[in-house]
């Protein structure tokens, strides 16, 4: 600016049709035009200002002292049975949406519906299952998804599938909401010690038989005397017939339904042996967490006649 | 003054300027340090203990915030899929705070005791195994990376320079002892730090691998701890509305 080589006061002549100019004129013949704010734009700033100077009476705005402007807008909702006037903020918007709102008020009264319904009048009525299927998604989204999968198919070899036959601690209504309340604790112990290797096949070549699946005839006679005799103990928690017990969470060994060993996706039979065998030396323990203390009895309804309903309820 | 004086001074330019944009920042920030109800008063809230510690400085490392927000907002959908709203209370011993303001992932702040222990660790192996529609990388080396803790002593004296309640001497144990109960206050203690990390990790297991100490054992520990201090059912539905 120092290059502002003439005195402001001798500002060119305005001719009628012109912009005014600034008046400042650099490298001799560089100006500056002074066109006015744009109309619009001026209107704009002037609603602007009207806008704050509203909202800073309506809505809490001016720190003073250890406090601040409440404004006048306020905010009614119920606390503990009585209700309760304050000033605008988030948190009591929240309150409030949560009681009267729209959507929640909706939704509660559909959960009070579902709740004092019994499980198979539930199943057989198509509004709510359609509500149950609605709130599932969310529900079951945020909290089974992420082990038993999106869609219910869960992971091979760690997390059940819930959209078959198969399953540990039973597939009837009852079972399902009892196994989401109080979580299961599956464990099948290892047979590292007392199974030697040629034991372990035999089992494996048992267990597969009852499957469908052509096994040596004497590994088959040898394993099941295992599996139902004291020296393998199998069939206290499968049964003697290998269909398993729900109380135990021991699964049907029967259906060809794989859940923990990855049978399907053997190449032939002696890697199905293999795989079988090396569960059964190795034992397993599984976690299903309970659900009491984070859902409410009738969310876990909600979600039970959902499970039930993904296609393997019994 | 007159403007061409103000436009014809550099320097003088350059000292209003920032007077005229600091005004901004200090009516919106400062008074958050003297209003009396910024931080709610809240029970259960309590620094980090020496392991979760070293994992937040992971979740840091390996800019998990780029992705995952640690702020449920007071909106009815958030409420329902992450739980109660954050609280200002809940992220004073975090520093630098992990809010966030993206969410490619979803918010983390209460994702503690959601999953278990071993799905965490497998998630962070290898996401896709347990979420095939995740876009989340896999973060393997925390599996098979020794925890280095031989600074965690030098760490927490910083945090305690910017006002987190780690003890050094028995007067301030006992004040934390008071505060937060005995237990608490022994993990708060910088003189027992890294006897405490251990013994954490190793009763805890985390990354169900009892063989070393590793990195997965703190992240794990972190994770697990994230939005879990505050028991929500001792307030009524309003209560903390109250604050604001």
């Amino acid at each position: 600016m120092s290059t502002n080589d003439k005195p402001a006061n001798e500002r060119p002549r305005k001719k009628p049709d012109e912009v005014e100019t600034t008046g400042h004129i650099w490298d001799a013949s560089l100006q500056e035009y002074n066109n006015p704010l744009p109309r619009w734009w001026l209107w704009g700033f002037y609603a602007t200002v009207v806008f704050a100077v509203v909202y800073w009476i309506l809505f809490p705005a001016w720190p003073i002292g250890d406090g601040f402007t409440k404004g006048l807008n306020t905010i009614t909702f119920e606390q503990d049975g009585e209700e309760v006037t304050t000033h605008w903020n988030t948190r009591s918007l929240l309150a409030r949406d949560m009681q009267t709102g729209t959507h929640a008020v909706r939704q509660r009264e559909m959960l009070e519906t579902v709740g004092a319904m019994e499980y198979d009048e539930i199943l057989a009525d198509v509004d709510a299952m359609s509500f149950v299927n609605a709130y599932a998604k969310g529900s079951y989204g945020t909290w089974c998804a992420a082990c038993h999968q999106t869609g219910g198919a869960g992971v091979m070899a760690q997390y059940p599938n819930l959209r078959d036959d198969n399953w540990h601690w039973g597939g009837t209504v009852e079972q399902i909401e009892e196994t989401l309340v109080l979580g299961r604790l599956g464990y099948m112990p290892g047979y590292r010690e007392t199974l030697n290797s040629e034991q372990l096949e035999q089992v494996a070549a048992y267990v597969l038989s009852l499957n469908g699946y052509e096994m040596d005839e004497e590994s088959v006679s040898a394993g099941g005397d295992i599996f139902t005799g004291e020296l393998g103990g199998c069939f206290q928690c499968h049964g003697m017939d290998a269909a398993g017990i729900a109380s135990q969470g021991a699964p049907n060994l029967t259906n060809d339904l794989w859940g923990l060993v990855d049978v399907p996706g053997a190449a032939d039979d002696a890697e199905r042996v293999a795989r079988v065998s090396s569960f059964v030396h190795e034992g397993v323990q599984r976690v299903m967490p309970a659900f009491a203390d984070r859902l409410s009895p009738t969310e876990i309804k909600v979600l039970t006649a959902y499970v039930h309903s993904l296609g393997g309820g019994q | 003054m007159k403007h061409e004086s103000v436009e014809t001074n550099a320097g003088l330019l350059i000292i209003l300027t920032l007077a005229v944009i600091s005004i901004g920042g200090l009516v919106e920030i400062v008074p958050l340090f003297y209003i009396d109800d910024t931080i709610e008063e809240v029970e259960g809230v309590r620094p980090y203990t020496p392991l979760e510690q070293r994992g937040r400085d992971l979740y840091v490392r390996e800019g998990c915030y780029t992705c995952h927000s640690q702020m449920v907002r007071p909106f009815r959908d958030e409420m329902l899929r992450y739980g109660h709203y954050s609280l200002a209370a809940e992220s004073q011993y975090d520093h630098p705070f992990q809010w966030g303001s993206k969410r490619t992932g979803p918010d983390l702040a209460r994702v503690g005791g959601k999953y278990s222990n071993e799905w965490q660790v497998q998630h962070l192996i290898n996401p896709k195994s347990l979420v095939p529609e995740s876009i989340m990388p896999g973060y393997p080396w925390l599996a098979t990376t020794r925890l280095d803790f031989s600074d965690i002593e030098q760490r927490m004296i910083a945090l305690r320079r910017v006002g987190v309640p780690y003890s050094v001497n028995q007067e301030e144990f006992e004040a934390n002892a008071e505060r937060f109960g005995e237990e608490v206050a022994v993990m708060l203690d910088i003189n027992r730090a890294e006897e405490n990390l251990v013994a954490q990790a190793q009763q805890e297991n985390f990354d169900g691998d009892p063989s070393f100490i590793s990195e997965m054992d703190a992240m794990v520990a972190y994770l697990q701890v994230l939005g879990t201090m505050v028991d929500f059912t001792d307030y009524s539905e309003g209560h903390f509305a109250d604050f604001r």
